[in-house]
């Protein structure tokens, strides 16, 4: 029999996830050197991950490397074997009986939580259930937010809670030409939120936030960034941080706010004010979110390890609504070991690994493999180092063929998993591209499975 | 919205930029890199991962303007750079030259 990876015995390849890792594993896969035969296997019958239901959809140009995953899905190499979740429609034994190699590139699919008392009252919430909601995901579509109060307030300061506070801040107007899901831009309509608050635990040098994202907020039709000038008198241990050339991102940022900070009060009938070093401590109210204690916290630690240390001084803020936005979270898989602690796959270069011992044939890429931070980008150069471990083990493989996503399709019968194929996925497309026209709009999503299913009956 | 290389990457090759580019939109020639502003999507990624600081965003500097019309020009003209490539030898000398 020929070794793996030759034209007779191809190196068979199931990637889980259809985000950008998973399309960057592909990419990387069919340009090595070796044959290889790639069948992706996505949960949703739609591809592209957070670059669909996680970029802001008033951000379109940054979702332009869909472009690039459609290119790659046009590979002779490649199958989409869309509305499948692997652990639950077919087992990760029946994928490592199939394939040599398994790539799980399944993202971080749930949030963390801040552990304290009333966070799970009614009226708070977790940034990745909005950002779902808007962004037409179908787990999120029957979620409701009550927009009737005037105060929201959003916990941390990375990019997901500036998505959060923009999309909160803008006018039906700014959004209404965007792929926003239908519901969530009638729901926005009636939005009463007009007091924006976003809290970091550390200070102004310290925000996750980027300095174009943030710059966003000067330019808007309704709202207005508040920043207090006293919060950006920094400390020692900041002020050496910003003048280190590695933190010039920082740096950039921190001009940003120093430029908000100069502006006259505000007139616009919104606001977004920025709140540094302080801690929410609980929530409360009777019924629902009624008001948030807050800590007010102090610096301590070396240079770019200072972390938050929280006083005895408390302040309270009114609000209605509450979303914590501190980072999303990795997804246990039967079958695949999983690090409690840091909700990733544990990995050594990728190579998927139980205690100290490579679990043969399993491999991890994107943010579960790395945990939730990077951007679109940074998942690239990780899915190349990803398929680097993985051909290395080759020779590992042995000459053994495997039938790929063909020895799967008894299972599928019997389970009655409706498979989305590539081609299926093209015929959803056109038909949400063809809804949005109407309204102006890139494109109309699908916010239900059925719906995306029932486009497949009607076209046949 | 724009990002471009300068003059800083002439005769380095470090090439850490094209890694995490999640469009592919460097190009090459013999002396450097050049971005094709038509696919860039100023997602930022590459800025950081340059070792001497050659890549400009918005607001791009008075002293750095002209090098807008040489990407957008140049880009055109060579292949695109996906890989990483070996640094061209005496590219770390040019390095500590340029203060890095
Ligand atoms: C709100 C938000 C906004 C962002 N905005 C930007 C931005 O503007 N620019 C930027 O560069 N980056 C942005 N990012 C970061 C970027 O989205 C991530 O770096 C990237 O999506 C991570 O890629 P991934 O492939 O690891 O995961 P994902 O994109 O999450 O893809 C994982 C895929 O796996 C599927 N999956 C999960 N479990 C299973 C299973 N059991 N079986 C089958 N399939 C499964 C999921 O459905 C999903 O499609 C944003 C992130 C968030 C959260
Ligand atoms: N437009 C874009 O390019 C874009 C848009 C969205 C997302 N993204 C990317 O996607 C990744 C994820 O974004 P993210 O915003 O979820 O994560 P993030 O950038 O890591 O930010 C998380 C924020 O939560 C704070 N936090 C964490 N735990 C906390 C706690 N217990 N109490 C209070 N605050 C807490 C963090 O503060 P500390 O710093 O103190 O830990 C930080 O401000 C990032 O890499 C981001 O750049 C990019
Ligand atoms: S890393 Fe910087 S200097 Fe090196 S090739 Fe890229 S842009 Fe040029
Ligand atoms: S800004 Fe983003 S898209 Fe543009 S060249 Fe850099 S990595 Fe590529």
């Amino acid at each position: 029999m020929s070794d793996v990876g030759s034209e007779q015995n191809p190196v068979r390849a199931a990637i889980v996830g259809s985000g950008p890792s998973g399309f960057y594993a592909l990419e990387a896969l069919i340009r090595s050197e070796p044959a290889v035969l790639v069948d992706m296997f996505e949960r949703l019958p739609s591809p592209f991950g957070l670059v669909r239901s996680g970029v802001a959809p008033d951000h379109p140009k940054l979702k332009k490397p869909i472009g690039v995953y459609q290119k790659l899905a046009g590979a002779p190499e490649f199958r989409f074997f869309g509305n499948v979740n692997v652990g639950r429609d077919v087992s990760v034994e029946e994928l490592r009986n199939c394939y040599h190699a398994v790539v799980f590139a399944c993202g971080a699919e749930t949030d963390r939580k801040l552990g304290i008392p009333g966070e799970h009252l009614p009226g708070s919430h977790a940034a990745t259930e909005l950002v779902g909601w808007y962004n037409g995901h179908p787990d999120y579509r029957d979620l409701e937010f009550d927009l009737s109060h005037d105060t929201a307030v959003i916990i941390g300061q990375g990019n997901v809670a500036v998505d959060v506070c923009r999309i909160l801040a803008k006018t039906v107007d700014e959004l209404k030409h965007s792929d926003i899901a239908k519901h969530a831009l009638e729901a926005l309509a009636q939005s009463k939120v007009c007091n924006i608050h976003m809290i970091g635990r550390r200070g102004p040098a310290q925000a996750k936030f980027t300095h174009q994202e943030l710059r966003e907020f000067g330019e808007l039709t309704e709202c207005e960034p508040v920043v207090n000038p006293k919060d950006l008198e920094l400390n020692e241990t900041s002020r050496e941080e910003l003048a280190d050339r590695n933190n010039r991102a920082n740096l950039k940022s921190f001009e940003v706010l120093q430029s908000f900070a100069a502006r006259p009060p505000p007139a616009s009938r919104r606001r977004c004010r920025f709140h540094f070093l302080k801690s929410p401590l609980e929530l409360k109210g009777e019924h629902r979110v009624e008001r948030m204690v807050l800590a007010r916290n102090l610096l301590e630690g070396k240079p770019s390890q200072q972390f938050a240390r929280a006083t005895e001084e408390l302040e309270e803020l009114t609000c209605g609504l509450v979303f914590r936005s501190i980072g999303y979270r990795g997804m246990p898989i039967p079958g695949v070991p999983f690090d409690e602690g840091r909700g990733v796959f544990p990995n050594r270069d990728g190579r998927i690994i139980d205690g100290e011992s490579a679990v043969p044939g399993l491999y991890a890429t994107g943010w579960i493999k790395r945990g939730p931070t990077g951007i679109i980008g940074t998942n690239r150069a990780d899915s190349v180092a990803t398929v680097k471990a993985l051909l290395e083990d080759l020779p590992n493989f042995g000459a053994t063929q495997k039938p790929g996503a063909d020895g799967l399709k008894s299972f599928f019968e019997y389970r009655g998993v409706r498979v989305v194929s590539y081609e299926d996925w093209q015929k959803i497309d056109s038909a949400e591209i063809r809804r949005g026209q109407a309204a102006g709009k890139p494109r109309e999503k699908f916010t239900r499975v059925e719906e995306m299913l029932s486009v497949l009956d009607e076209v046949k | 919205m724009t990002t471009i290389v300068t003059d800083n990457c002439k005769r380095c090759r470090f090439t850490d930029c094209v890694t995490v580019c999640p469009v592919s939109c460097f190009h090459g020639d013999e002396e450097m890199l050049y971005i094709d502003p038509e696919e860039c999507i100023d997602c930022g990624a590459c800025i950081p991962k340059c070792p001497v600081e050659a890549i400009y965003e918005d607001p791009i500097p008075e002293d750095k303007q002209h090098w807008i019309e040489i990407n957008e020009e140049r880009a055109l003209m060579f292949p695109v750079i996906q890989d990483q490539q070996d640094p061209y030898p005496g590219a770390e000398e040019r390095k500590a030259e340029l203060g890095f």
